[in-house]
């Protein structure tokens, strides 16, 4: 379980996160929607600690996140981020893309994590590019790269940012997900909940078909006419 | 006339004058050079990047004139023609080692330039019905030319700075003068960094409008 | 015209001094790369994400070595640096000033390396789990080393060649060595092309070095 409790962040004088609480239940699939600078990828990061914040809280399964004491390398391996620009290390092929962290990180050994990465590789439909490295793949399969390479570290938790190819059977394997999407489509069909960010914080959250068929909240309704139209 | 720059003894303003000279003929020397090594190393690159015998005789002089260095290049040009009979004046050792060299730097970035044009284009040109001539005049030429400039303004203050090592075949340019002035009148510091301004001041405002180049491109 | 007689034996003679000077340019040459480097990586760090102060020394350093003659630099660190009562000797000296020439060039070498990595990939790597040393090593440091790896062999040929300044200060590498070994016998040009042999011998072998070590290292 993810929570968030009183969330305020800024960018230097901006501030971008205006009060958030939020509660993620474990296998829940929750989709983030709202307007650019609204707060939704900025969130995301500090989820898994990559940005600071300056007041509040965020609890992953118990654990703060941006407590001092907290062993942040080791949470992160429970937060699987896939961002369209935190792209493929260009240096490495797919397979060794994939198969680094789990070696460095959890410790396996090469044989295994290359099996691992294999496995992981084929399952997002990038079998037959083990060997490539990340400038021959087109954009889409560099973020199918970038997911496998998440994946790969057995979270339990994925946050996803504006991807282009969105993985539904991700689904299937009980994972928790995150995901900003401009996709109101795919809101509607594939997510539990949906929350809509409106200038850092949520102005409505509620199942999935609710907010986007039924939204309570005049904000919500204006976005999603402009959006939609 | 006696000056003396208080309250150091011993430096006069025909010391000064003596300076000055010398920083003339390091303009000189980086101008004529430029210009001659600059000529050299177009026609060198462009005949290199079209003829591929012509580019395999000049691989070995030009890998050597640009692994020696220069000094010993200097002094070889200068005995040589001593040795032959036709002695050089160091100024002439000065102007034709130094195109010489320029030429070679020159001739591996107009090599560069023409090499980063892409074939594409010339395809383009000629489906136009340009003949090769005109495809390389306009369309080739002006892309190199704008591809290298940064470069070769870079290796054009790497020749005036080159031009101090000139001295060692006896020719008194801006660095030597210094040294003359400085043993006689014990200032070494006073001049050193005079002429190290002077360096200073061409190189860098030069480097920055070649850098300024290089992020507009 | 042609009344000259080249006079090989007399070099081969003199061959052993010849080869010490090779020895003192190579050993110059290595170790004011290595120092160079080492000065030059605060320099760029400084000059990138430093506050005033440093920044300020970094880019003095790096635009003084760049826009002024190897020369000039050797002539400060031999008499510029006596007249103010720190008289060097001349191995010391030239050492200093290549050093000092080396750190500013290379300090741009690392520069382009630094901004030739995109910024994101510390942050991906972060998210998997990796430390910031493990990030460094595994990620950051593979990218830089492969952008920077052909400027920085030119530097090293950069360096040997300012060696051969040493002369003008008196110092016995591999051209004031012939200098010294031609004075007797005035062979000027036969000596002079040796030593521009040798030094074309050792720039081939740091190229052969390095073609070697990229072929080995960027195995692609």
């Amino acid at each position: 379980m993810i929570e968030i409790r009183n969330l305020h962040k800024s960018y230097g004088a901006q501030p971008v996160i205006r009060g958030i609480d939020l509660t993620i239940t474990k296998g829940e699939v929750l989709c983030l929607i709202g307007a650019s600078g609204s707060g939704k990828s900025t969130l995301l990061q500090c989820i898994n600690g990559l940005e600071p914040i300056d007041s509040g809280q965020i609890l992953v399964d118990g654990i703060e996140v941006h407590a001092r004491g907290t062993n942040i390398n080791q949470l992160r391996q429970k937060l699987g981020l896939v961002f369209q620009q935190y792209n493929a290390f260009p240096h490495l092929t797919a397979l060794e893309n994939v198969a680094l962290a789990p070696r460095i990180v959890k410790g396996m050994s090469r044989a295994q994590a290359r099996e691992l990465a294999r496995e992981h590789l084929a399952y997002v439909g990038l079998g037959d590019k083990v060997d490539a490295k990340p400038a021959r793949l087109s954009g889409g399969q560099q973020q199918r790269l970038a997911i496998a390479r998440a994946l790969a570290m057995a979270p339990d938790y994925m946050l996803f940012g504006e991807v282009l190819d969105t993985i539904r059977k991700l689904k299937a394997r009980g994972l928790t997900l995150i995901m900003v999407t401009h996709d109101i489509g795919f809101a509607r069909e594939s997510a539990d909940r949906v929350a809509f960010f409106d200038q850092g914080h949520i102005c409505e959250i509620g199942a999935a078909r609710q907010v986007i068929c039924e939204p309570r909240e005049e904000r919500t309704r204006q976005f999603l006419q402009r959006v939609l139209s | 006339m006696q000056f003396s720059l208080t309250p150091y003894a011993g430096l006069q303003w025909s010391d000064l004058w003596f300076i000055l000279e010398g920083g003339l003929s390091t303009i000189l020397l980086s101008v004529v050079s430029g210009a001659a090594g600059t000529i050299l190393g177009c026609a060198l690159g462009w005949l290199r990047e079209r003829s591929p015998v012509f580019s395999w005789l000049m691989a070995f002089p030009v890998d050597v004139i640009r692994s020696v260095p220069l000094i010993i290049q200097f002094i070889l040009v200068n005995s040589l023609f001593s040795a032959l009979g036709v002695p050089l004046d160091p100024l002439e050792v000065g102007l034709l080692t130094l195109s010489l060299y320029m030429g070679m730097q020159t001739s591996e970035l107009v090599r560069a330039g023409i090499r980063a044009v892409p074939v594409q284009l010339q395809k383009a040109g000629r489906s136009l019905g340009m003949t090769g001539w005109q495809v390389e005049r306009c369309i080739t030429v002006p892309l190199v030319l704008r591809t290298m400039l940064p470069a070769w303004i870079g290796t054009l203050i790497g020749l005036t700075k080159d031009t101090a090592l000139v001295s060692v075949v006896g020719y008194i340019e801006l660095l030597r003068a210094a040294q003359i002035v400085i043993t006689r009148s014990n200032e070494a510091l006073l001049i050193l960094l005079g002429v190290g301004l002077f360096y200073f001041v061409i190189c860098y405002p030069i480097s920055k409008y070649g850098r300024w180049l290089e992020q507009r491109i | 015209m042609f009344d000259y007689a080249f006079y090989w034996s007399m070099v081969w003679a003199k061959f052993p001094m010849l080869l010490d000077g090779a020895f003192l340019t190579i050993q110059i040459t290595v170790l004011s790369v290595v120092l160079g480097l080492l000065a030059a990586i605060p320099l760029a760090l400084w000059r990138r994400n430093g506050k005033g102060a440093l920044a300020l020394f970094a880019s003095a350093w790096i635009e003084s070595a760049r826009n002024t003659p190897a020369l000039f630099q050797i002539y400060m660190a031999y008499f510029g640096l006596g007249a103010v009562g720190l008289h060097l000797s001349s191995y010391t000296a030239l050492l200093i000033a290549i050093v000092f020439n080396n750190a500013g060039y290379l300090a741009e070498v690392l520069r382009g390396g630094l901004e030739g990595v995109a910024p994101q990939q510390a942050p991906a790597a972060r998210s998997l789990g990796m430390n910031a040393f493990q990030s460094f090593t595994y990620v950051i440091f593979p990218q830089l080393f492969r952008i920077i790896f052909f400027p920085f062999v030119n530097q090293v040929n950069w360096a040997l060649l300012n060696t051969s300044l040493g002369m003008m200060i008196g110092l016995r590498e591999l051209t004031g060595a012939t200098q010294m070994a031609q004075a007797e016998s005035f062979r000027t040009f036969e000596f002079f092309l040796v030593a521009a042999g040798m030094y074309y011998v050792i720039a081939k072998i740091i190229s052969l070095g390095a073609l070697t070590a990229a072929w080995r290292i960027f195995r692609d």
